[in-house]
């Protein structure tokens, strides 16, 4: 069995100085695709934030482990460099760089920590015209600003088009499917796939089952008021979309304590 | 957050040029009255319609108020603590390059501006203004040959008075505006440039202004004229030593293109800007107008303004001559404490004459940065057009963004576009960038650059490397 890439040992983590994650669990290895699962508020999008170093999500308790070493004291763009990506819910707009110079620039920076010759002009130009097949993604749309007036569709394709050029080892991406229609969400589940492969592990965090039928993960867990309350393999989503969370909810299904309590 | 650098955290950033040179000076006693009017005209050993012209100039500036209506604060001036006359001092004008004080040269070259013959900027020639006067001119000579005119204001005044009188003052009067007149009045050095007809400048010309004592107000005048199908590309910098006490610098740059001449005046403004808390920096009050007098002429202002506590200034164009184009590239970025409201005005008055005005305010830390422009067209000035770009950057959620356009349209056949934004790079943006890899300092320089490329492609390419390098040093620390 490979060794992990993501150790996290009873992640207690807060938001905003309110407690939600509350011991959580979770060992992914390299080529595993896991999916997280889970209501509004479960704590998913923490999860994907402490994960990424975001300022205000703060780890108060347990270990997060990145290829053996402690994630929690790196900053976030050491942990991007170190092959950490994550594509946003809400990706960002960022008005006066294009995305094409947006590309270059991160993808230099991280081939350069890793030890790599920086791509010039052209040798971007060829890479950019290759991995922008895999989206269906023409020109135009990488020589406009960073997100700036896309479309939802648009806005998650660029950056599972960036998951595509920044090669990471550990891709997580929050609700990559949410406000997707049915095509722009196969494009986007057809991107994930191919970059699928035994040296990346991936994260898929999402509301509903729709995004596992074209994402067939390896694992499925089920978040629910900051813990891991069920783990199985992909039929666990299926039953999930059948009965929805409230079985998980019980006294015995691990949940919290406030819903024990009468 | 983990431990790195948040963008509230890096607030620190080096002004380079802010130490001073220890050189003898001699210099006027602080205030302003006839007496030292006289005492400066006397000084350069002007004729007598030059005294004249400042003794109009000062008596009409008695009159005038400072102006209120732009958008910068500041404690009054007491316009009688400023010395107005401080000159390196030196047996007399040096004659040539070797003759020129060695600390000044050194002075220069610490600047980055070699003036010693061996070491001279290849392709440019530079006047060298250190406080009131100009110390030396490259390529004087070189420059000669094709009839081209390019020497310290004073030396213009003494060996070219028919040109002086003919066009001083007929684009920015004596009695333009309070700082204009004041200007007018006391304005001791500068650089003069002539064109003659139909010569393409070889070079690069530049001006390079070094305000080095301290309560010195500097106060340069620019005269530029190309003659009929001649084209001149000028550029000049500035910078001042750290103090904590306020200095004013209050210029004055005309401009003359006749038929089919073409100017193109580039500024790197980077005067002390104060420190981080606004305490010292320059108050930069600066009148600048070119006027398109014949016809097909063009006129084109690129300005990238980084420095001083307090910009104000306007670089304009006229638009007589029919066809004739103006065009205006600014980039002004204000950090810390600073403080810039700076624009164009473009006036249309010939037919079918066609201006650009592209600006670009950056704004961070506490700063406040105004863009005001008026775009007149006049009734007999038929088939004009204007297209006007005005983006705002806001670094961080502290600084503030204004814009004050103005456009009067006389006539029906012109047509006029105007656009703006405001867009604001805060935590949000700069997460994102560190997620994929970037440094927050590398997040913040690549935005800048990109939001400012349309303006620095304007600039000759040496100088928007340096422009691209200056406002990443200013940026350094503001963020957040």
């Amino acid at each position: 069995m490979p060794d992990p890439i993501l150790e996290i040992r009873e992640l207690h983590a807060s938001a905003a100085g309110k407690e939600i994650l509350r011991g959580m669990n979770l060992t992914i290895r390299a080529g595993e695709v896991h999916a997280i699962m889970g209501p509004n508020a479960s704590g998913k999008s923490t999860l994907a934030y402490v994960l990424a170093g975001r300022e205000g999500y703060e780890a108060t308790a347990g270990t997060i482990r990145y290829e053996g070493k402690n994630l929690l004291i790196m900053p976030p763009e050491a942990r991007a460099r170190e092959g950490l990506f994550l594509a946003f819910q809400y990706p960002i707009e960022i008005p006066g760089m294009t995305t094409m110079q947006f590309l270059k620039a991160a993808l230099n920076t991280i081939r350069k920590h890793r030890g790599l010759e920086e791509l010039d002009a052209i040798d971007f130009l060829a890479l950019v015209k290759e991995r922008a097949q895999l989206l269906d993604v023409d020109a135009d749309f990488l020589n406009r600003p960073v997100n700036a007036g896309f479309s939802g569709g648009e806005k998650k394709r660029n950056e599972i088009l960036q998951m595509a050029f920044l090669d990471p080892k550990l891709a997580i991406l929050d609700e990559t499917d949410s406000g997707l229609d049915i095509d722009a969400l196969k494009i986007v589940a057809g991107g994930v796939n191919a970059l699928r492969g035994q040296d990346r592990a991936m994260l898929l965090i999402t509301h509903y089952q729709r995004l596992l039928n074209f994402v067939v993960p390896d694992y499925v867990h089920v978040l629910l008021n900051g813990r891991i309350v069920q783990s199985g393999g992909k039929e666990l989503a299926l039953t999930v979309e059948e009965r929805g969370y409230g079985w998980l909810e019980g006294p015995d299904a691990r949940t919290s304590e406030e819903k024990a309590a009468p | 957050m983990a431990e790195g650098n948040g963008i509230r955290d890096l607030a620190r950033y080096e002004y380079k040029y802010g130490f001073t040179t220890e050189i003898e000076a001699e210099a006027a006693p602080p205030g302003l009255n006839e007496d030292i009017i006289r005492l400066i005209s006397a000084k350069k050993n002007e004729p007598s319609f030059m005294l004249e012209w400042r003794l109009k100039a000062y008596r009409h500036w008695l009159t005038m108020k400072e102006p209120q209506w732009a958008n910068v604060h500041y404690l009054p001036i007491d316009y009688q603590a400023i010395v107005y006359y401080s000159a390196p001092k030196t047996e007399r004008r040096p004659k040539s390059l070797a003759e020129v004080d060695p600390l000044l040269l050194a002075t220069y070259g610490k600047l980055g501006i070699p003036l010693s013959e061996q070491e001279v900027l290849a392709g440019v020639a530079v006047d060298a203004v250190f406080d009131s006067v100009s110390v030396a001119t490259t390529y004087k000579e070189h420059l000669a040959k094709l009839g081209i005119i390019f020497c310290a204001f004073s030396e213009a005044v003494q060996n070219h008075p028919e040109l002086v009188q003919k066009y001083l003052g007929t684009v920015v009067p004596d009695s333009d505006n309070f700082f204009a007149a004041l200007n007018s009045a006391v304005f001791s050095d500068g650089s003069f440039c002539y064109i003659p007809k139909g010569v393409r400048c070889p070079m690069e010309l530049s001006t390079y202004f070094r305000i080095n004592a301290p309560f010195i107000g500097q106060f340069e005048r620019t005269l530029i004229i190309a003659e009929e199908g001649s084209y001149v590309s000028y550029l000049e910098g500035c910078t001042a030593p750290m103090r904590a006490e306020h200095q004013l610098h209050a210029a004055v740059v005309e401009l003359i293109a006749l038929d089919r001449a073409q100017i193109k005046y580039a500024t790197v403004q980077n005067w002390y800007p104060g420190d981080s808390e606004g305490q010292g920096g320059i108050y930069n009050f600066v009148t600048k107008r070119g006027i398109c007098a014949g016809v097909d002429s063009r006129i084109s202002w690129t300005q990238v303004e980084v420095g001083s506590a307090i910009t104000w200034k306007y670089p304009s164009v006229v638009l007589r001559g029919d066809n004739s184009i103006g065009e205006f590239y600014s980039v002004a970025l204000t950090a810390h404490r600073q403080q810039a409201d700076t624009g164009t005005k473009m006036i249309h008055l010939g037919r079918n004459t066609k201006s650009t005005i592209v600006s670009k305010g950056i704004s961070a830390g506490y700063a406040q940065n105004t863009y005001r422009g008026l775009v007149k067209i006049l009734k007999k000035a038929t088939g004009c057009r204007n297209y006007t770009q005005c983006h705002s950057l806001l670094l961080g959620d502290r600084c503030g963004a204004h814009t004050f356009p103005s456009i009067e349209v006389q006539n029906a056949s012109s047509r006029v576009e105007h656009e703006a934004s405001t867009t604001k790079i805060g935590e949000d943006q700069i997460f994102y960038c560190r997620q994929r890899g970037l440094s927050a300092e590398d997040a913040v320089s690549l935005i800048v650059n990109g939001f400012c490329h349309e303006v620095f492609r304007e600039l000759p390419m040496e100088f928007a490397v340096e422009a691209q390098k200056l406002l990443n040093v200013r940026l350094e620390g503001t963020v957040g």
